[in-house]
């Protein structure tokens, strides 16, 4: 009983807030009224339950529509009696809608037919299995109040960044602090050897310095010492010259800034989703390819922001604020998202290339992952735990041949090394065949 | 006097050498004239085009070899249209199960379930919600309309026609098809 009482009193809520917004005539005021009543009571007869409808509601209706934001279709909180205020709607009208909405367009149902043009012919399924009680409690659903959300652990820009920078601040003062504190030693010492040498001035003790050989001096005169340090210093010198430049152009390690901040750690990590769905290229081409926005949309535009609790980890570990990149990608990719439509000015997205082999050499994604069957990971070290993505191999040459001379070639269950395989094993006298064996050293193969 | 500017030379030396040492910066390169291409590389950018960059959408009416036209139209009645009359151009010795399968597993399992359930990672972790299970009475799929959405996508599922060539998908229907089958036992 309560309950209704409660949506009851919703009911009327709404409507002045209509009347009041709209300045109408007390004549309507009055007509809306007499309907407030009469609707009421189907309220009375046929009050659904709202938990039962949440879940009909997540299962049929979610993929188009929120409660308070418009997706595919409009948004539902209310939508009862919003329609009955401003249209005169009755339950019956959402019995035929949901059962069959196209029935009730080409019925020449007026309303009907304005939502849907409003929508541009987007046609909302029919779900002729769905009971009348089935609607009567998705329909209580909707009009329950929105909960009020728990405050998000760090409002989009002012709590969020407080909480990122004082893990800063807080850095800088210990640093800070022990700056301080090891100059106030340093003084203190030097307090402390003056005055003594001031007492002993004031008491007239000589201080003798005496007069030993300096340790340098000492030193330049043992030439055998000399000797061997030289020869150390140029073998270290020649060590060190040595790993310069064997790492020049080598750019292990190399982790730029992306202008999007994109996640792997988020996406490939923890939702698991497979590294060819967006890179996937990988199966047919030389390149691995960085996937188009509307690869990215695909998801998007459902998920339009993240999880609190994504949001909260994203904020504290991190300092990003994920929410404002999907933004980002939105603004990237020109999609609107209060109307739900592509805007079409959009702008390319210049990530930066992370691995790059000079022009001189060739490497083909789709001989090493399709045909060799090597994973992803091996190459590219641990991606799905990576929050922004840096080089883990060195991408030299003598990494490439390490390891065609260590990975045997998948010969099983592939017509196409089967006679290659045989005259090899016998040229070489194994069973299995390394990458290197098959000709993966010769020059021509990775250089053109 | 003098030790201090020893200290300030050897401070500024081990400066350089951190500031080196960024790994938000490619490293140096040797004499790089062989190392970048002249030719344009992938999705390089390039100012000869209005948009900025090198990769370009073929000309409007350009077919490539092989390519068969896909005369429905997006829309509700084409999506009509293809359930009603669409067939797949495989037989069934031409499908590939374990090919398919692991198509299936990379695009279209992590929202509709490896079993084809509706109910995939992205769904039970409730990033995507409102997936529906392939044997669902009230969509009743059949082999056009599982290809014409993947042609076109549907409402909050996008498209699918630029991951996977024409072949695939057709392979991936049948697969679908065959998880239909198993649902609906
Ligand atoms: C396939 C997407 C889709 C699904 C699923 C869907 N709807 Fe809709 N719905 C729409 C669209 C689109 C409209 C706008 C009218 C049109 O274009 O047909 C709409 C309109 C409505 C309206 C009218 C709202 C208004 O403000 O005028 C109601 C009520 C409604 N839907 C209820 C439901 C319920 C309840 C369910 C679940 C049982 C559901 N819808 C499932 C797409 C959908
Ligand atoms: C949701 C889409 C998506 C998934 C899934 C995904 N990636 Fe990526 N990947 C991207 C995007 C976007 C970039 C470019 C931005 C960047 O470098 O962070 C990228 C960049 C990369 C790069 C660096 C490319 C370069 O510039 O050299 C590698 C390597 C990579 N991904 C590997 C993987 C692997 C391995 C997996 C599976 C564990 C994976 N990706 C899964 C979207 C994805
Ligand atoms: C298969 C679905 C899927 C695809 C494709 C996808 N995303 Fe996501 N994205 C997600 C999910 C799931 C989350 C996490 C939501 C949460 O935790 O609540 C997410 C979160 C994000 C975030 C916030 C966290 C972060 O990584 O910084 C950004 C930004 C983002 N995605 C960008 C992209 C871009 C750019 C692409 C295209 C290259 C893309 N996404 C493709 C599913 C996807
Ligand atoms: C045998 C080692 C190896 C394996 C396995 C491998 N990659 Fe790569 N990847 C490379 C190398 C080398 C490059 C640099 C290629 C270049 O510059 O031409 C690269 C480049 C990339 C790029 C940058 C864009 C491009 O294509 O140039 C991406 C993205 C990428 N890889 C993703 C992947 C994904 C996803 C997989 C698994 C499906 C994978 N890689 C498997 C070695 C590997
Ligand atoms: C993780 C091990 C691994 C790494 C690292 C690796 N390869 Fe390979 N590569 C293989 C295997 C295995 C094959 C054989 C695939 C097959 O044909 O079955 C192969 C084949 C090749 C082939 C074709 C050889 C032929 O006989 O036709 C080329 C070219 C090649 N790799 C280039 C490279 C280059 C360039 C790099 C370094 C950037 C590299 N590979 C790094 C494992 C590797
Ligand atoms: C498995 C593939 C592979 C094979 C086989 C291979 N190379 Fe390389 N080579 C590379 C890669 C990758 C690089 C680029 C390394 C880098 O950027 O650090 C390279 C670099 C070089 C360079 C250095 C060029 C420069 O300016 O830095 C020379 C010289 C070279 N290769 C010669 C050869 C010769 C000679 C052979 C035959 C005996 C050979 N390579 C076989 C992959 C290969
Ligand atoms: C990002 C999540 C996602 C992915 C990935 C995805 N789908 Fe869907 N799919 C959906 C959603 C959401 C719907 C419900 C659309 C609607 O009717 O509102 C759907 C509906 C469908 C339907 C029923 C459409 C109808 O006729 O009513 C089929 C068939 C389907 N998907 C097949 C696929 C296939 C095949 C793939 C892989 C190529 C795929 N989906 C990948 C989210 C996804």
């Amino acid at each position: 009983m309560k309950k209704s009482y409660q949506s009851l009193e919703v009911n009327s809520i709404y409507n002045m807030k209509q009347v009041i917004h709209r300045k109408l005539s007390s004549n309507y005021l009055r007509l809306s009224l007499i309907f407030l009543l009469t609707f009421s009571t189907s309220i009375f007869a046929q009050d659904g339950d709202p938990v039962v409808g949440k879940s009909l509601f997540n299962a049929n209706c979610i993929a188009c529509h929120k409660l308070d934001k418009k997706m595919t279709g409009p948004a539902l909180r209310k939508v009862e009696s919003r329609l009955a205020d401003s249209e005169g709607l009755d339950r019956e009208w959402f019995y035929k809608w949901i059962k069959n909405s196209a029935g009730l367009i080409k019925s020449g149902d007026a309303y009907a037919n304005k939502i849907y043009n409003e929508y541009n012919g987007a046609a909302m399924s029919a779900f002729p299995t769905l009971t009348n009680a089935d609607i009567d409690n998705i329909l209580a659903y909707t009009a329950t109040e929105p909960t009020v959300a728990p405050p998000p652990p760090g409002p989009i820009d002012g709590g969020g960044s407080s909480t990122s920078q004082e893990g800063g601040i807080s850095n800088k003062l210990i640093l800070g602090a022990l700056g301080v504190l090891f100059a106030l030693l340093a003084g203190a010492l030097f307090l402390v050897n003056k005055t003594l040498r001031n007492f002993a001035d004031a008491k007239g003790v000589a201080l003798t310095e005496t007069k030993r050989t300096p340790i340098w001096k000492a030193f330049v005169q043992n030439q055998f010492l000399i000797f061997v340090t030289v020869i150390g210093l140029l073998l270290a010198s020649a060590y060190f010259v040595y790993g310069f430049f064997m790492q020049v152009g080598v750019n292990q390690g190399y982790q730029p800034v992306q202008p999007i901040h994109y996640s792997h750690r988020i996406h490939a990590g923890d939702n698991g989703i497979d590294c060819k769905y967006c890179h996937s290229s990988a199966r047919v081409s030389k390149h691995s390819g960085i996937p188009s926005l509307n690869v990215c949309m695909n998801c998007h535009k459902s998920i339009y922001e993240v999880a609190p609790k994504t949001q909260a980890e994203g904020l504290a570990e991190y300092g990003v604020d994920y929410n404002a990149e999907i933004k980002e990608l939105y603004k990237a990719v020109g999609w609107d998202d209060a109307e739900q439509k592509y805007t079409g000015k959009s702008s390319p997205v210049k990530w930066i290339q992370i691995h790059k082999l000079p022009d001189f050499a060739y490497f083909n994604h789709s001989q090493h992952v399709v045909v060799g069957g090597i994973e992803c990971q091996t190459c590219h070290g641990p991606i799905e735990e990576m929050e922004i993505v840096s080089q883990h191999a060195p991408l030299t040459m003598g990494w490439c041949i390490n390891c065609h001379r260590k990975t045997d070639v998948k010969v099983k269950d592939n017509a196409y090394y089967t006679k290659i395989h045989e005259q090899l094993s016998k040229k070489y006298g194994v069973e299995n065949l390394t990458a290197a064996q098959m000709g993966g050293l010769e020059c021509g193969k990775c250089h053109y | 006097m003098k030790h201090l500017i020893k200290i300030t030379i050897i401070a500024l030396i081990a400066v350089s050498f951190t500031s080196c040492n960024n790994s938000a910066r490619p490293n140096y390169q040797y004499m790089p004239n062989m190392y970048e291409s002249v030719g344009y590389e992938a999705y390089q950018e390039s100012n000869a085009f209005a948009n900025g960059v090198e990769a370009q959408l073929p000309v409007d009416g350009s077919i490539p070899r092989g390519y068969t036209p896909f005369e429905y139209s997006s829309d509700v009645s084409g999506y009509n249209l293809a359930k009603a009359e669409l067939v797949s151009p495989l037989d069934s010795t031409q499908f590939d199960e374990p090919r398919a399968k692991e198509l299936y597993t990379i695009y279209c399992g992590i929202c509709h379930g490896n079993k084809g359930n509706g109910q995939g990672n992205l769904v039970k972790r409730e990033k995507i919600l409102g997936v529906p299970s392939y044997d669902d009475a009230g969509r009743a799929i059949n082999v056009g309309s599982i290809y014409h959405v993947m042609y076109y996508g549907k409402n909050s599922m996008g498209s699918y026609a630029n991951f996977l060539s024409e072949e695939e998908r057709w392979q991936v229907v049948a697969y679908v098809m065959k998880l239909k089958g198993d649902l609906e036992k």
